[in-house]
């Protein structure tokens, strides 16, 4: 019965169609620095899933960020373990991308024809740093209020515009709500929008381009 | 998921799938589990549903028959990380006999405080001008019910009274 369920889906639907090409392609003999980027990728699902659970009690407001976490911390069953993952997973993410764009860097797997791929990793990376940039002031505790001064103001030191770039990331000269919301609503809508994109279009390149063999010593 | 061919054994292929299945399962078990918790907690706690308590106002040794006492005490209420502190105001009036009149301050029409007037010997409704009796009956206004009544008892020449919240 299970079977025939799905054998009418696949014939509808083309799952294993899919499914061969996604998951069963063909594969140089690789080691596992190459399992960096699936790691990377599982890391991002599960920020998304924990950040969206952390979303159903966080609030956005310096009155009540910082009740509102420890709210999570203490009183929510398993909030310490679902704002634990999102906490530790973002440390863990900046790693294996980093170690991801190193390994893609050292065997050459940049070059021909994977450059468009190498160029939405490049983004991907800035918008994970983003995310992490963002995330950090969420807590709006003493650490991220600090954190989050010096690095805007690092900003302000780029001749003519800096003062400008300074601003528009606080969303005024000073930290305030401004600050929080507009971090906010970057953590949670507009940078993970681009970080899903890019996802997208780097897996697409991936999966059309295949993986490099590790280059030999007379290449 | 195991495909264990009595002649092949386990192949590799399918042992690699069937781990990472199981692998797969358990760390979405490991999420997944607790996020219905984590999601459902505030909702099944016991504390949100009605609250009641013995509130204690005060000796009732220094009230005087006749005259409209207001006391004042605040309870704060907690829903998840927000405090808010809401204030009581009660009447007490002493009446001849040892027995009392204990009314709430609230008005029965829009919920605004009376306060008694002792130059026209009633409880006046600022808001729209409903005016009760010192026994908390109504003489004029739109309010549709006299004054709301609390239960109290005396403990030790203390008056309490019991505040039902909902």
């Amino acid at each position: 019965m299970a079977a025939q369920i799905l054998t009418w889906l696949d014939e509808r639907l083309g799952l294993t169609g899919i499914y061969k090409t996604v998951l069963d392609r063909k594969v140089p003999k690789v080691n596992w620095a190459f399992t960096l980027g699936s790691a990377t990728l599982f890391l991002a699902v599960m920020q998304a899933a924990t950040g969206i659970f952390l979303s159903a009690y966080y609030v956005p407001h310096p009155d009540q960020a910082y009740d509102s976490i420890n709210y999570i911390m203490n009183d929510v069953a398993f909030g310490w373990l679902i704002r634990g993952i999102h906490h530790w997973g973002a440390t863990l993410m900046v790693i294996t991308v980093v170690l991801h764009m190193l390994r893609t860097f050292f065997y050459g797997a940049y070059k021909y024809p994977r450059e468009v791929t190498w160029v939405t990793g490049v983004f991907l990376l800035l918008v994970t740093l983003g995310m992490g940039f963002t995330g950090y002031l969420l807590p709006w505790n003493q650490r991220a209020y600090w954190a989050t001064t010096v690095g805007t103001s690092i900003t302000e030191t780029i001749p003519f515009i800096g003062p400008f770039i300074n601003q528009a990331l606080r969303g005024g000269t000073d930290l305030s709500t401004l600050t929080l919301v507009r971090f906010f609503s970057a953590h949670i809508w507009m940078l993970p929008a681009a970080l899903f994109g890019l996802i997208g279009v780097h897996i697409y390149l991936v999966i059309r381009l295949g993986i490099s063999k590790i280059p030999s010593e007379d290449e | 998921m195991a495909h264990a061919g009595p002649e092949y054994g386990l192949s590799r292929r399918s042992f690699v799938t069937g781990v990472v299945g199981i692998l797969g399962g358990i760390i979405a078990a490991v999420v997944g589990l607790p996020a219905i918790g984590y999601l459902l907690s505030p909702s099944l706690k016991s504390g949100t549903a009605t609250k009641e308590e013995w509130v204690p106002l005060g000796p009732i040794e220094e009230l005087v028959v006749g005259e409209p006492r207001l006391f004042a005490f605040t309870r704060t209420k907690q829903v998840g990380w927000e405090r808010t502190a809401n204030s009581y105001g009660v009447y007490v009036v002493r009446k001849a006999g040892d027995s009392y009149d204990v009314f709430s301050n609230v008005c029965t029409h829009l919920s605004c405080r009376v306060s008694w007037k002792e130059d026209e010997n009633e409880y006046v409704c600022p808001c729209h001008d409903g005016r009760f009796a010192k026994d908390g009956s109504i003489i004029s206004g739109p309010q549709p019910r006299p004054l709301n009544r609390f239960e109290y008892k005396i403990e030790e020449g203390t008056i309490y009274i019991h505040l039902v919240e909902a």
